[in-house]
């Protein structure tokens, strides 16, 4: 009995969706707007995301020592800061190579090129390229050889300079755009969100305002609750499928042109984005698709069940 | 069968629709309801079939007080009454085959014996060639008559039939009422509401005359008297 009313419901859900036609593409495509909400959305969330990658990778720290520091010396230093917890990577720079990249930088700056060849000896000094697990911890470790401790009592005589005193203030406004980003990214979603799902639900409560005669009629003839409420649930859901569908289409030509257009402005390829997480995002359409009409239509039909 | 025990309902801020009325109607009678619009015809029958609350008093049905009854138990009630209305009330999206399959799908009858008598009782009604014709395609004297098969396919005891012919000239209202008094014969009880003075004098049944709520006549082998 309960797989054939199973299957009854979703007969006549469909059918009914089905033969609803215009009533049923209207609902299609108010559900539509609100998938592309979400679908924006997720755009917005990758884009905002890899920015703040990017920004986060552009921020470091780069320890300078005295020009003539044995190497030795430069990886105990290298030693102790790695054990911090901190720290994800550090990068070692001799003093060849600090030359050789000043070298290459100013290749066409003749004047400063002939000054550094009369100098007989290398000039520069050699660094560490410390980069941090979050930007925030930055301020932690370049406080590190202030500390009294055995390590940088020897290591603050062969270091030159920390430049992240020069760049904290960059850094510091750095980190608080990327917070208020966050927080500003996920405020505004919340609330488009809402309010699209608020559209979605007064549509289907309109349609289903419709049918209230037809429900009465039901309820005469003696079907059961479950019996009425199974197929506006289906017809809801299958308002779900095919807007998430048409989302999904609809989002291959934006996100052909975002590509090819955009990718240079947002710092991220939302083809590629698309095309990599395709069948990701299209779950996550279909999901709420099926979850929003389903639940509205639910909530819809309550108050014509009563008594 | 059915005992309506001192019942008033009061809408909201009217008149009353029904006042202190006392019936009893008998398993197989075929009982008509008159009077003029507004004299408490259709309110008796939403009472009875529990779309409304009595303001006061108690509808039984044989021992079932069908006012204190759980949403299921009125479902299992709703099951035992076919019901016809004067504006047919047939499910716009389904065709004439569907609106009565729907009917029994809801009691759970399996897909064999639906495929079964669903063909039969549109060919009692005479609608064998609009079996896939929607509502909205079908005359007014069909659509009635589809709901008539809507109504006795699950083998009711009861039919209540709102003024069946209010909206059909005169030879599809004796259509109706043909087809209601063969159900009768058969040994379903029918409360039938009418103004149609030369339907009840065809009927030579029990007539109830109701004027301003209350039951002003009941007589066995009833003249249209206002």
């Amino acid at each position: 009995m309960y797989w054939i009313n199973l299957k009854r419901i979703i007969k006549s859900g469909y059918s009914s969706f089905m033969r609803s036609g215009f009533t049923s593409l209207a609902s299609v495509l108010v559900m539509t707007i609100t998938l592309t909400v979400f679908t924006g959305l997720l755009y917005l969330q990758a884009t905002l995301h890899t920015s703040l990658e990017n920004i986060k990778d552009k921020v470091d720290v780069t320890i300078y020592f005295v020009p003539g520091t044995g190497e030795d010396n430069v990886m105990a230093v290298k030693d102790s800061l790695t054990k911090l917890p901190e720290v994800a990577s550090i990068t070692y720079t001799s003093q060849e190579e600090a030359l050789a990249n000043f070298r290459e930088k100013h290749a066409n700056d003749y004047l400063t090129i002939q000054a550094l060849d009369e100098l007989n000896e290398n000039p520069l000094g050699s660094s560490l390229n410390v980069k941090a697990k979050d930007p925030s911890q930055y301020e932690s470790i370049s406080k590190y050889f202030d500390q009294n401790n055995e390590a940088s009592k020897e290591a603050l005589i062969i270091i030159d300079k920390i430049d992240y005193h020069q760049n904290k203030l960059v850094i510091d406004r750095l980190t608080s755009i990327i917070v208020g980003a966050q927080r500003l990214g996920f405020a505004l979603s919340l609330m488009l969100i809402i309010v699209s799902i608020m559209i979605t639900f007064n549509t289907i409560r309109l349609i289903i305002y419709m049918s209230r005669d037809e429900i009465s009629v039901m309820r005469l003839v003696g079907a059961g609750n479950k019996y009425i409420r199974g197929p506006f649930m289906v017809s809801g859901a299958l308002v779900g499928v095919f807007a998430s569908v048409i989302t999904i289409l609809l989002f291959w030509p934006v996100s052909v042109w975002l590509g090819s257009q955009m990718s240079e402005f947002l710092g991220i390829n939302l083809f590629h984005y698309y095309t990599s997480n395709i069948f990701e995002i299209f779950f996550i359409l279909l999901f709420s698709g099926i979850i929003i009409g389903g639940i509205s239509s639910l909530f819809a039909i309550h108050r014509y069940l009563k008594k | 069968m059915i005992y309506l025990n001192n019942v008033t309902k009061k809408y909201y801020g009217d008149e009353p629709s029904l006042v202190d009325v006392t019936l009893t109607i008998s398993s197989g009678e075929f009982v008509s309801v008159i009077g003029h619009s507004g004299a408490g015809k259709t309110t008796l029958a939403k009472l009875i079939l529990a779309e409304e609350k009595p303001t006061s008093g108690t509808v039984f049905f044989e021992s079932l007080d069908i006012h204190q009854l759980s949403s299921r138990e009125l479902t299992q009630f709703r099951r035992k009454v076919g019901v016809i209305f004067q504006d047919f009330r047939l499910l716009p999206n389904r065709n004439a085959y569907e609106n009565i399959a729907f009917a029994m799908e809801a009691v759970g009858k399996d897909d064999a014996e639906i495929a079964n008598l669903v063909p039969h009782v549109l060919a009692l009604v005479n609608l064998s060639d609009r079996t896939f014709h929607f509502p909205h395609q079908l005359s007014g004297g069909e659509k009635q008559r589809l709901a008539i098969a809507r109504a006795i396919i699950t083998e009711p005891e009861l039919i209540i039939a709102d003024e069946p012919t209010g909206n059909l000239d005169p030879t599809n209202a004796a259509d109706v009422i043909n087809i209601l008094k063969k159900i009768n014969d058969l040994g379903t009880t029918v409360i039938l509401t009418t103004h149609n003075p030369s339907i009840i004098e065809s009927l030579g049944k029990r007539v109830i005359t109701f004027d301003k709520g209350k039951v002003i006549r009941d007589e066995v082998n009833g003249k249209y008297m206002l």
